[in-house]
């Protein structure tokens, strides 16, 4: 289980390549479920030309863990990356990458879905978009 | 005791620093340290809050040593 956190463009398919080529498990996961997300050029109705990703480190990793390890007491998971974007970020780049190795498609579709949707609500990160007319808004969370 | 307070994104802003630390002598919840702290501003309304990197109520009881962090609700992924 991994969790990595990137003050840099990252490659999500390099990402996943390497972890899966170091996993000791070749021949036992019958299904990968990925999910990626990328930074749009709009939103709210503006459009947005770059972004500044801010995080709590330390909680950002402990909430992360926390996240996997209740993923793992309802799924059998063989493995899962989780990779998250902070600092400054232009369009089209990718911002979060979550991948779940199981045996069958069923318990990686839903811990994949479960572990994006955790991670949205509870790991402390929050995004300042930088509009196209340089006003800067910091995207509103749910709560 | 010696507390540090954090504070992050546009709480951090409208505070103008991002963390504090402090002496306090009585007893202390989350709610009431951020009254102490900061006495003119009423906390945020949906303002979320950590004592040493986990989410607690504002009822939650303050030790000595522990980073309280107060953050307006999250927004990665």
């Amino acid at each position: 289980m991994t969790i990595k956190i990137c003050d840099t463009i990252f490659e999500p398919f390099t990402e996943i390549q390497i972890h899966q080529n170091k996993l000791t498990l070749q021949g036992k996961f019958g299904a990968t479920s990925i999910f990626i997300g990328t930074m749009r050029d709009f939103n709210d109705g503006n459009d947005v030309q770059a972004m500044t990703l801010e995080h709590y480190e330390g909680m950002t990793q402990k909430q992360l863990a926390k996240i996997i390890t209740a993923a793992k007491q309802q799924w059998q998971i063989l493995d899962c990356l989780i990779v998250h974007r902070v600092g400054e970020i232009l369009p089209n780049e990718p911002i979060v990458l979550v991948a779940v190795w199981s045996a069958h498609r069923g318990e990686a579709f839903d811990a994949c879905r479960y572990l994006m949707e955790e991670l949205k609500a509870n790991a402390p990160f929050w995004k300042l978009e930088q509009l196209a007319s340089n006003e800067k808004r910091w995207v509103k969370g749910k709560n | 005791m010696t507390i540090t307070l954090r504070y992050f994104a546009s709480l951090r802003e409208t505070l103008g620093h991002s963390i504090k630390k402090m002496e306090i002598f009585e007893p202390q919840t989350v709610l009431s340290l951020w009254k102490l702290a900061n006495p003119t501003i009423p906390l945020p309304e949906n303002t979320l809050t950590a004592v040493n990197m986990d989410y607690v109520p504002l009822t939650h009881a303050i030790k000595d040593g522990d980073e309280i962090a107060f953050f307006p609700p999250v927004t990665g992924g």
